[in-house]
């Protein structure tokens, strides 16, 4: 990969170094690189002049095998993109294609379905907000939070069999009805959540004068920028602007709960620095948890539906394309999918990864920064090299 | 504004560059001319009643069997000003597509546009750094192209085997070497 250094890269070859200047190689093995990325960094000194990430590493396929298999068969693929969240990625890929076949599911479904999305909301924000502060040097919230994601694998695995990749969010419904006993063990789990996890959080990490110092100020991103360059989800509202697909174009029925959307506020530097991005996070993790008491008060009320009722025997839509938008843990997962009404195979899906389009701002934002704190960049941007490389 | 009056007001302002229209699926779309496409989206983004600020996502798709076989390019916008969206997409042929960057427009048009490129061959003039982008840099040919076969070899290597060469080491004979060993049961396996 020697070679690519010189490739015509947009802001410099190794020939223009300077005598001062050194070219440094992070990753792909690094491992604040949350993956297999590998950056080129141009320095001065400390001082990063330039950044040029490289990914890749770990492409899959997934748009080609999409188009080789049958819409329903898609996906056990999507979960494997973002590893960490995969029922938002399979949410996002079923309301797609609901949204091509003019399915809607049942009040029973998408509650289900809020309950899961939220659950794994909680335990990706829980690794994203843990492995930044263990990037960063403070190991223990890492431990606190990987204990709390664990509770919720196991209701994971309790519902549907998998810990990591569900294959749960079907076309028109979904792989399991919630358990006997689900909502009490679930309600269990968010006591404690609640009481404790969420202020230890905010007393070990958030509000510890370390942290606030370590990235309060670093890696800004204007909104503008942040617009320019398609961020999404946390990252956007970190920056201070409150849009939340959950509340501007609710699905599922999000627009059946009470919850607020969190904006970077800047209370200890710029707005949208790395500290309002992992703030946004954490304040995100407690309005989850608010979603779901809501959303198992509604499903004891609800009267039990067959989840595969809406589910079609043979998935084949009419001509015609789509593009659909979820808010995944990561940002807006926007799913391009067209048919082409002869096959059952989908003739095109694309998918617009948030943190695809996250890592595109990264050689902005690196320039001028400190080699410390690129990897504070990194973790508060939160990618999963999965989802990039697809 | 709706897609019919984006459409509409596209229409007015372009004329004949907009070249079609389809506002019936579910994501509604405009077709522009390819040499128009920086002018469309320049408006779209600079338009106050349009004010396309992000774009949401850049996919190509491959049509060979359409008359005439095409590849499409796909924009597709959101203003967060006014909470609308709309698609432009726009026609090119399948020998040696070429079209003028965004980048300009908006930012992540760049790594989006790379990605066309390692996967469709689209040629993106003024890219700032046409590269491949998740495929390595000496991958030969665009995979995502309905006309794509996979190679039997890459750097030397089998990474295929050849219906013969199954057939062969079925028959116990000893094929390849290293990892690409298809002789069952696999040398590499201690026995």
């Amino acid at each position: 990969m020697a070679s690519a250094i010189g490739s015509g890269a947009a802001d410099w070859v190794l020939d223009d170094l300077e005598t001062d200047e050194m070219v440094l190689n992070m990753g792909p093995q690094h491992p604040s690189t949350h993956g297999v990325l590998r950056i080129e960094l141009k320095t001065d000194g400390e001082v990063v002049k330039a950044a040029r990430p490289h990914i890749g590493y770990l492409h899959r396929c997934f748009e080609k095998h999409a188009e080789s298999v049958d819409y329903p068969g898609v996906i056990p693929y999507t979960d494997r993109m973002d590893y960490v969240a995969s029922m938002g990625n399979s949410l996002g890929y079923a309301l797609a294609v609901e949204k091509l076949l003019g399915i809607e599911t049942s009040p029973y479904v998408s509650t289900i379905r809020v309950i899961m999305a939220e659950l794994q909301r909680i335990a990706s924000h829980c690794v994203a907000v843990g492995t930044y502060g263990m990037d960063i040097g403070a190991f223990t919230p890492f431990l606190h939070l990987l204990r709390d994601r664990e509770k919720i694998l196991d209701l994971f695995e309790w519902t549907c069999g998998a810990r990591l990749l569900y294959n749960y969010n079907w076309v028109g419904g979904v792989s399991h009805d919630v358990p006997e006993g689900f909502v009490k063990a679930c309600r269990q789990f968010l006591r404690e959540y609640d009481a404790i996890t969420i202020p230890e959080l905010m007393d070990l990490l958030i509000g510890n004068k370390i942290f606030i110092k370590r990235t309060a100020g670093v890696g800004v991103l204007p909104v503008d920028l942040a617009i320019s360059y398609d961020l999404t989800g946390p990252n956007l509202r970190g920056s201070g602007l409150p849009r939340d697909l959950r509340k501007d174009h609710p699905y599922c029925g999000y627009d059946r709960f009470e919850f607020a959307v969190p904006v970077g506020k800047g209370e200890h530097g710029p707005v949208g620095s790395c500290f309002d991005r992992n703030w946004v996070r954490c304040i995100e993790m407690a309005e989850s948890s608010k979603i779901i008491h809501q959303a198992l008060d509604l499903l004891e009320k609800t009267e039990r539906a067959d989840v595969h009722e809406k589910v079609p025997k043979r998935v084949k839509p009419a001509k015609g394309e789509v593009y659909a938008r979820s808010e995944a843990p990561r940002g807006q997962l926007g799913y391009y999918v067209v048919a082409d009404g002869t096959g059952v195979n989908p003739y095109r899906v694309k998918v617009k990864s948030p943190c695809f389009t996250a890592m595109s701002v990264f050689h902005v934002l690196a320039k001028g920064m400190m080699i410390a704190d690129i990897i504070a960049l990194i973790g508060s941007l939160d990618v999963v090299l999965g989802e990039i490389d697809r | 504004m709706d897609a019919k009056a984006i459409h509409e007001r596209l229409v007015t302002r372009f004329g004949d560059r907009v070249t079609g229209v389809n506002l019936e699926v579910a994501s509604p779309f405009a077709v522009v001319a390819e040499d128009a496409i920086v002018e469309v989206a320049g408006f779209c983004k600079s338009d106050p009643a349009l004010a396309f600020d992000n774009l949401m996502c850049l996919s190509a798709v491959d049509y060979p069997k359409e008359a005439p076989p095409r590849m499409e390019v796909v924009y597709h916008l959101l203003s967060y000003r006014h909470d609308h969206t709309f698609a432009l997409k726009v026609h090119l042929p399948r020998e040696n597509p070429t079209v003028p960057t965004l980048e300009g427009i908006w930012g992540v048009a760049n790594w989006h546009e790379r990605e066309a490129y390692d996967m469709f061959g689209i040629v993106f003039t003024g890219h700032s750094d046409p590269r491949r982008i998740l495929l390595p840099d000496d991958w030969i040919g665009h995979p995502l192209r309905k006309d794509w076969q996979d190679p039997d070899f890459y750097n030397g290597m089998h990474v295929k085997p050849t219906a013969q060469m199954a057939e062969r080491a079925m028959g116990g004979e000893k094929i390849g070497v290293g990892p690409f060993d298809f002789t069952p049961p696999n040398r590499h396996v201690a026995e």
